[in-house]
């Protein structure tokens, strides 16, 4: 379980029953599991409130090298992670099995935490709201009876296909297949109690390309709900691109420029911003758009939307990381910002509704932050974008985000590579270069937004981006 | 943690389907830490995770499994599932004998995981305060405790036998400083592979103010500029820039698939005479440091580049066996659930003959950098990066203004081979966490003073 809640066939409400898609019963995958976990939160003493959540999961990595094997992974695990709350005072411990005596043990060791920890009237589980969750579809049994043999088919076809599309690639670095399954539960002295399943897979490769004496290295990646869906071509050929576009690349003259930031670049940016909108760095005072609600923090072109109940995407969730239905979340529209993402705690202490945006893995506790980033498209492909630029530089990509993006001043520098645009047309290619601005300058200097809508692997829905008055730095 | 033999047993159903090598890893890792936010004790969170991962190899193909149960009859299932995955078809050895090998034991004086949890949250509550205190501009502070234990057991078909008890306590403080330019930051922290007594090495009240007065000074920072500049790297934290610029190059797994700038170059100049650079697991109490690696094999201490020469890459057991050659000690791995590969331990520059002040007089113009950031590297083009969390302005020979943060970039065999100064003044760095390919493994790095005089483009805003 990441950030995504993944997939409910269970609600609180009720008697157990799972509905397939097609409306058919189908068996109660994790009633074990919620049984364990209402065994937990049965063990509250008066005025404690626990909360228990239970996954468990297998997943199987194929990795292939030069057509043959190089290690084939396969692997079952399961975790626990278990909240408590008294008198304000909060007490969390994890641990890696859903053993009835190690969860007892985990669950003691949560009380003991919370005796050092400082009392917080705003320290309450989750309480269902009484917003609906809208369900989705992210199960597939295809993964559970997909043949190893056909995994290892895959990652050597997706290999053999990107060598063969340009005569410059000459290896791999690796290239490969995985796909895996959950089960997950919730269950709180709160009321809620959920269950939920998901299943995936991916492939993915990095050809390494090589001319006059010159490596490049390229990647490529993709991820679906079911075996049947993989898409080796498409994988391939944006691999192939990414690896041969950069030959003969050089440092360009320092400048200030537009920069043209591709779907997935845009949405890197757009996720840091989501960062500076999470209700913890607002009420911590981290965040430098903590008293700007309403106000103009963007470009009118921009509106931006957290909705995890998008189901055309992969990262669909019904419920966030505390066991509220999730919902959309208009967080910047038209440029001005509308809205910050709260969790159960921070929207008690700021006195507003949850957003349910509880974000969280087994063994943490819940933080605050976006699950499914959407980007409101404008107009133009790629290539009309490109011609309205008289100089710039499509990215290629960004290195050091983590150490070079500070989310509390704003600070923006990053290493960068990508191709010239002059005239409107692309020119020669461009590397070893710094991109310099604020992240309060790259929103509010957006020129233009495309028509070019995609749904990225990470489950986001972006288009591209085209930003003004970026400091590139070169020679 | 598991019988001898049991162990053995589990190997033999490793290797009974035709192996050339199997190999158990066992773990058991316990965790707690204590976060203060916002002027109060956040939470106090702790973990267990114990489980095990085994390994097949045949021929060029490796299959793995792991478990979190660790009774005999999961190990055998983990072990038949690994077989299968090798896909080897055929008989192997029915019986592995094991020798007793290396068995690390923890030198920590003062097991943290025994202390009471109310002194680990004193030292939070003290790192607030004085952070606070250090300037009225500091407007917010947070703070994190964390200690784990980590016991490994490996067992492979070789005979090896070996354990290990790693105790790694570590502690940071971050502050936010507000001004009329908005916000800016500051962070220190301390991490070492031992216990509790990092305490009486290190002061969370001076960690503390360093945080606050880090974040105070950037309240006056200028945009950087923007372009190539020369570059003075300041003592200890440097490190990140040869683990970004060299370190992940030099490693042996991607040397061999030609994904390195490096491959082929042994023997060759590869730097300026005046770099030795060194990556040593052994150095003692150091955050990369352990006594054997994720395969067993003791830690050791590699010359990787000795005065500007190319000498060796950095191996692995896989790699190793596929060259005829010993592992290097450099086989870790995140966890059980994962499969050990080539990674760095403590990588450092070895220290040279001038001082810093002769470093900066002889520096008219350029940038220096008190204090770096992460970094990341292309290890095929070997162009890398590596934040400045603390910088100045070097003009006239001396350090005048304080700079905003901001990205530097380079590529990693011309930046090495423009290091035209090294000083006499070696320290080692912050604690650091490296990533590759998904799994993170705590390193550390050291450096002395150091002059890049060309070859690094900074990523500022100034015009």
């Amino acid at each position: 379980m990441g950030s995504n809640w993944g997939d409910s066939r269970y609600r609180r409400h009720g008697s157990v029953w799972n509905l397939k898609d097609d409306g058919t019963m189908s068996e109660n995958f994790a009633d074990d599991l919620l049984g364990l976990a209402d065994s937990l939160v049965a063990q509250a003493e008066p005025g404690e409130e626990i909360e228990v959540v239970l996954s468990r999961g297998t997943s199987t990595t194929v990795k292939v090298y030069n057509q043959s094997i190089e290690s084939l992974t396969s692997a079952d695990g399961s975790s626990g992670g278990i909240r408590v709350i008294r008198d304000g005072q909060l007490g969390f411990a994890h641990c890696g099995s859903t053993d009835e005596a190690v969860l007892r043990q985990t669950l003691a060791e949560a009380r003991d935490n919370l005796r050092f920890a400082e009392p917080d009237e705003f320290n309450r589980l989750a309480e269902p709201d009484g917003v609906e969750s809208v369900r989705q579809a992210t199960w597939s049994d295809e993964v559970l009876s997909f043949p190893a043999d056909k995994k290892i088919e895959l990652a050597m076809a997706l290999e053999s296909k990107v060598l063969g599309l340009d005569d410059r690639i000459v290896s791999a670095r690796s290239t490969s297949y995985s796909d895996g399954w959950g089960h997950s539960v919730m269950v709180s002295t709160a009321g809620i109690r959920i269950a939920e399943r998901s299943s995936s897979c991916s492939i993915g490769t990095q050809p390494l390309s090589e001319s006059d004496g010159e490596t490049q290295i390229g990647f490529g990646y993709g991820v679906w709900l079911e075996p049947s869906q993989v898409d080796v071509d498409k994988v391939a050929a944006e691999a192939a691109e990414r690896a041969v576009k950069l030959f003969g690349a050089k440092k360009p003259l320092s400048g200030r420029m537009p920069i043209i930031l591709e779907p997935r670049l845009a949405m890197t940016l757009l996720g840091i911003v989501s960062g500076m909108l999470a209700g913890d760095t607002v009420v911590r005072g981290r965040s430098p758009f903590a008293n700007r609600l309403g106000e103009s923090i963007a470009s009118p072109l921009l509106t931006l939307t957290d909705d995890p109940t998008r189901s055309e995407s992969l990262g669909a969730a019904e419920f966030d990381g505390e066991g509220l239905a999730c919902r959309p979340n208009p967080l910047i529209v038209k440029g001005d910002l509308n809205r910050f993402l709260y969790d159960t705690y921070t929207a008690r202490r700021v006195g507003v509704a949850p957003t349910a945006s509880a974000v969280r893995g087994v063994r943490s506790l819940p933080g605050v932050g976006a699950q499914l980033l959407v980007m409101e498209p404008g107009a133009g492909s790629l290539e009309e974008l490109i011609a309205g630029v008289d100089q710039g530089l499509l990215v290629n990509s960004f290195s050091g985000l983590h150490s070079g993006v500070n989310a509390v001043s704003g600070d923006f520098s990053v290493g960068a590579d990508g191709l010239m645009i002059r005239d409107g047309a692309i020119a020669e290619p461009v590397r070893e270069i710094t991109a310099a601005s604020t992240i309060q300058r790259l929103l509010q200097n957006i020129v233009a937004v495309g028509g070019d809508f995609e749904w990225l692997p990470s489950g986001d829905g972006a288009a591209t981006l085209v930003i003004e008055d970026v400091s590139i730095a070169g020679v | 943690m598991i019988e001898e033999s049991i162990v053995k047993r589990v190997l033999a159903e490793a290797a009974s389907t035709g192996a050339d090598f199997a190999e158990v890893f066992a773990e058991d890792r316990r965790s707690s830490s204590a976060l203060l936010d916002d002027g109060r004790i956040e939470e106090l969170s702790s973990g267990r995770d114990r489980g095990a991962g085994i390994r097949v190899v045949v021929g060029e193909s490796t299959g793995f499994a792991h478990t979190s149960d660790l009774s005999e009859s999961g190990l055998l299932a983990a072990a038949a599932t690994a077989a299968a995955a090798a896909r080897a078809s055929g008989s192997g050895q029915r019986s592995v004998d094991l020798s007793d090998g290396t068995h690390g034991v923890s030198n920590i004086r003062i097991a943290p995981y025994e202390v009471d949890k109310a002194r680990k949250v004193e030292l939070l509550v003290t790192a607030n305060e004085v952070a606070r205190s250090t300037g009225n501009s500091i407007t917010q502070v947070s703070a994190r405790y964390a200690d784990s234990r980590r016991r490994i057991l490996v067992a492979n078909t070789d005979g090896l036998f070996s354990s290990d008890d790693q105790v790694r306590t570590m502690f940071s403080v971050s502050a936010v400083a507000s001004g009329d330019t908005g916000m800016q930051t500051g962070r220190e922290s301390v991490g070492r592979t031992i216990g509790f007594e990092l305490f009486d090495e290190y002061d969370v009240s001076e960690l503390a103010e360093r945080a606050a007065q880090r974040a105070l000074t950037k309240l006056a920072a200028r945009p950087a500029p923007s372009g190539e500049v020369p570059v003075v790297i300041g003592p200890g934290g440097g490190g990140v820039m040869f683990h970004e610029a060299c370190g992940h190059g030099l490693e042996a797994d991607l040397v061999a698939k030609g994904a390195s700038v490096f491959a082929g170059r042994l023997g060759d100049k590869v730097a300026s005479e005046l770099v030795t650079l060194v990556d040593d697991g052994t150095m003692a109490g150091e955050w990369g440091q352990f006594t054997i690696d994720d395969e067993g094999r003791p830690a050791q201490r590699n010359v990787l580049i000795q005065d500007g020469v190319l000498v060796d890459y950095m191996w692995d057991g896989l790699r190793a066996r596929a060259e005829g050659r010993p592992s290097s000690g450099n086989g870790r791995r995140q966890s059980y659930r994962h499969l050990p590969m080539v990674r760095m331990t403590n990588t450092y520059l070895l220290g040279g003959t001038s001082t810093p002040e002769e470093i900066l007089e002889n520096t008219p113009d350029g940038v220096y950098i008190a204090h770096l950031g992460g970094g990341q590297v292309n290890t095929a083009t070997g162009d890398f990066v590596f934040g400045m969390t603390e910088a100045y302005l070097i003009e006239g020979g001396r350090i005048t203004e304080p700079l905003r943060e901001g990205n530097l970039i380079g590529n990693g065999p011309a930046v090495l081979a423009a290091i035209d100064a090294v000083g006499n003044d070696f320290a080692m760095g912050s604690p650091g966490t490296c990533g590759k390919d998904g799994q993170g493994v705590p390193v550390g790095d050291g450096v002395p003073t150091l002059r890049v005089l060309s070859g690094l483009t900074i990523g500022g805003t100034a015009a």
